[in-house]
């Protein structure tokens, strides 16, 4: 009785070991980018939330995007986050096809309108939320995050980060024009 | 052409591994000496094949070929010499070819110092180094190819991430993959004794030093890494927990393990199996690393491109080295002749009783590591496991191995009788509660603090106590002397290493513990005081380097006794990549360290961010670690432990 028991002992290192790589095959196998968050809000209306005005620019508020014709985005974004910047650019290129609303987060006034004097802007509509209370409803917890949004004031799709170039070439626009191509 | 030429050695270099694995395995099938020894040749050929692909690619790099596409993606013509030629493995294809290098190095190594070994254990050991080489050859050569060429070649290079440019960590992966590399001769080693059916004397005097001489390099490396975490990454902290740091730190603890039951094995012929399953593991957990750092499963901060369809390739070797190693063990092991019996409280016990924590440890480590994963499996949801689950578990698991440590080896082997060794350890035991109060009732300290402190001087007492007692305590000078001279250097070895432990627990507590942090805008010209150093603000301007530029701020440090300094903290942009890096700058002492971090410009004219941390007795954790490293070397240089046992001395 005691040798079986030796003859079993030796083989629980390897059971462990396949266990292990199960989780890891699972994993691989599913590939996805554990940097990639899934949003509880996928396939949901655009929440309704109040947002303050930047002085000079419109108010955007999700009203906005309950009667759009066409898929726009939503962005979160601050003057004192660099990956902001970086990203703006990309924005910028986009904001000829497709309309950008901005979500300006934690952010304060001056600072906010010297940035979109400087870099030129991207939003059609922006809405400021001063405090972040507001974008708790979308499950924000960093800039930048992009929300695309269908025609009928869905959010498709979220980003979290920057765009950049192969973002917006890989995953954005190809959504965009997924939604485009959607009858209504 | 030259780099054709480099990809076609390391094709040819693919073949010669395969027959490297086949030609032992039939002779040993057909008993045929000839077929055995042509082995060690052909291990040999295959090293130098590897080096002069290695080297065609170093050559690619120093002379800025950008028509090589790797050499494009890493490198700048306007990059120094030195961070050319880490370049070449600052990136994925290039560091497996050095992972390549070495382990047919390796390979070349016990061929030529292992001559002495019975023929059918060391050709059964190339086989199976053999075998790593074509599976890590051909991994490079299908899915990870070094020498592909780019048609329109970039006049420039697209740059090399400059966080990487740093003396450290150029030569952080050598070292690095030295000690992951090394511990696949003990792991062919172990499956070769398997084969084979018995575990020899010979076989054990083997495992020892080589098993010690990873230990080392993986241990340099670690350190290097960590070092270069605490200059660059401006943040002043020194190890993150991160995956990629895991990755190394697994094996480690694994080798640390097969380190002491090695020791085990080698004195008193027993725990054979137990250490055989260790070197399994212990090369496991460095395949393992492979998969985790490239494979993109888990989160890192730290910059190796991910692939999916790489990460499936090394999931492939690693169930079959891995599983196959385990599979092996698990038919084989029970057969194996267990050794001589021994007490509990022994020798033996104690290092049973150290494998097992630092097992658990690894493990817990791996489950740490790798509960991200688990949990996304089991309920898919995201996790990420910080620092606070590895300090909330680990310490307490290393407590009682330091414990132990100061006094195990006071124990004698087999049966060791408690009443002989009471005294010391209550004496040591005193000695390092008085030491460590002392510091505490002076300075003030959490009880964290305390415990730090007395686990460091617990272990020195205990370490520097068994040394005199090895010597003769009461002998007269010239008997201590001479007795300390004919100690073995494995003694020395194992005391310095211990030491060095004691050092590093030292230098954690107290960088922890008495740590000044302080992080606010500073005006040009404002006067700072941090404990009682002085510091002004004197100046900031633009300067330029080789491949960056950069806002540089002077400051003024002027110490207790007096003594005048310049600090330079950088904040560097790199044009070639568009990166912003912050160069801190490190006044480094015995005793203490100052970091100052330039951080953006604010609004309030010439006042800029800074971040400045007091970290005394940080740099002890580098110079302990660096000790413990001493102590391997010390031991390896021991001439019991000579890394070709069984050679004729000259």
């Amino acid at each position: 009785m005691k040798n079986k028991l030796k003859y079993f002992y030796s083989y629980i290192p390897l059971i462990i070991f396949f266990i292990l790589v199960l989780f890891f095959a699972r994993q691989l196998i599913l590939k996805e980018d554990p940097s990639e968050l899934p949003s509880v809000l996928i396939d949901e209306k655009f929440p309704s939330i109040a947002l303050s005005e930047l002085p000079g620019y419109k108010v955007f508020s999700n009203k906005n995007l309950i009667n759009a014709n066409g898929p726009s985005l939503v962005n979160i974004w601050s003057s004192w986050c660099v990956p902001c910047k970086i990203e703006h650019e990309y924005l910028m290129s986009m904001s000829n096809n497709i309309i950008i609303y901005g979500i300006n987060y934690k952010d304060n006034k001056e600072d906010a309108l010297k940035v979109l004097e400087l870099n030129g802007n991207p939003f059609y509509a922006i809405g400021a939320d001063r405090d972040g209370m507001q974008s708790i409803n979308l499950g924000v917890y960093g800039v930048p995050e992009t929300f695309i949004i269908d025609r009928e004031g869905n959010i498709r799709y979220r980003h979290v980060g920057p765009i950049l170039e192969y973002d917006m070439e890989k995953i954005i626009l190809p959504i965009i024009n997924k939604i485009k191509q959607e009858r209504l | 052409m030259i780099i054709e030429l480099g990809h076609f050695l390391l094709a040819l270099a693919l073949s010669l591994s395969i027959f490297q694995f086949l030609v032992p395995v039939l002779g040993v099938k057909f008993n045929s000496d000839s077929m055995m020894k042509s082995t060690s040749i052909i291990a040999f050929m295959s090293f130098i094949l590897v080096l002069f692909s290695f080297l065609s690619l170093v050559y690619a790099y120093i002379t800025s070929d950008f028509s090589v596409s790797l050499v494009t993606k890493n490198s700048h013509s306007l990059k120094p010499l030195l961070y050319k030629i880490s370049g070449v493995w600052g990136n994925h294809e290039g560091s497996l070819l050095l992972w390549v290098l070495i382990l047919t190095f390796y390979s070349a190594a016990v061929a030529i110092l292992g001559r002495r070994l019975p023929l059918k254990l060391l050709s059964l050991v190339l086989s199976c180094q053999g075998l790593i080489a074509a599976a890590f050859i051909s991994f490079i050569l299908f899915t990870s190819n070094p020498f592909v060429r780019v048609f329109f070649p970039n006049a420039e290079g697209e740059g090399f991430n400059p966080i990487l440019q740093d003396f450290g960590l150029a030569i952080h992966p050598p070292f690095l993959y030295l000690g992951y590399v090394g511990l696949s001769v003990t792991f062919s080693f172990s499956i070769a004794a398997l084969l084979v059916g018995k575990v020899d004397t010979i076989w054990v005097k083997w495992v020892r030093p080589w098993t010690l001489i990873a230990w080392v390099f993986l241990t340099i490396g670690i350190a290097l890494g960590s070092w270069w975490a605490y200059r660059e990454l401006g943040w002043g902290g020194w190890w993150f927990w991160d995956p990629v740091e895991n990755a190394s730190f697994m094996p480690w603890l694994a080798a640390t393990a097969l380190l002491h039951s090695s020791i085990v094995a080698e004195k008193r012929d027993t725990l054979k199996a137990w250490t055989i399953l260790l070197a399994i593991i212990a090369f496991s957990f460095c395949l393992l690393g492979t998969f985790i750092v490239r494979s993109g499963v888990l989160v890192s901060v730290h910059a190796f491109a991910s692939d999916p369809s790489r990460g499936l390739y090394i999931l492939l070797l690693l169930v079959f080295f891995t599983g196959g190693g385990l599979a092996l063990f698990a038919k084989r092991a029970p057969y194996l002749k267990s050794g001589s019996l021994f007490k509990p409280l022994s020798r033996e016990g104690a290092l049973v009783i150290n494998n097992i924590i630092f097992t658990s440890a690894a493990a817990t480590v791996l489950l740490g590591t790798l509960y991200p994963i688990f949990i996304d499996a089991i309920n898919n949801s995201k996790v990420s496991v910080g620092p606070p689950y590895f300090e909330a578990v680990f310490i307490p698991l290393m407590v009682p191995a330091i414990l132990l440590c100061a006094f195990s080896p006071m124990l004698s082997w087999k049966r060791a009788i408690i009443d002989n060794i009471i005294e010391r350890i209550i004496a040591v035991f005193i000695c390092a509660l008085f030491l460590a109060s002392l510091i505490i009732i002076i300075h003030g300290g959490s009880a964290s603090a305390f415990l730090g402190l007395f686990l460091a001087f617990w272990l020195i007492c205990g370490t520097l106590y068994e040394f005199f007692i090895k010597v003769g305590i009461k002998s007269s000078f010239k008997t201590f002397i001479q007795r300390a001279l004919n100690l073995p250097r494995s003694a020395y070895g194992m005391s310095v290493a211990h030491i060095g432990v004691a050092i590093f627990i030292i230098g954690v507590t107290v960088s922890s513990a008495w740590r000044i942090d302080i992080e606010k805008p500073i005006i040009l010209g404002e006067k700072i005081i941090v404990k009682d150093i002085e510091l002004t603000f004197k100046d900031i301007k633009k300067v330029e380097g080789p491949n960056w530029n950069a806002d540089r701020g002077e400051f003024e440090i002027i110490t207790s006794n007096g003594a005048k300094y310049f600090l330079y903290p950088e904040r560097r942009f790199y044009p070639a990549s568009q990166v912003n890096t912050s160069e801190p700058a490190i006044m480094s002492g015995i005793f203490s360290d100052l970091y100052i971090v330039l951080g953006e410009s604010l609004k309030e004219e010439d006042s800029y961010a800074f971040r400045i941390y007091y970290s005394p007795f940080i740099s002890w954790i580098w110079f302990g670690i660096l000790l413990m490293a001493m102590g391997g070397i010390l031991s390896l240089s021991d001439r019991k432990h000579r890394l070709g046992y069984g050679l004729k001395q000259v």
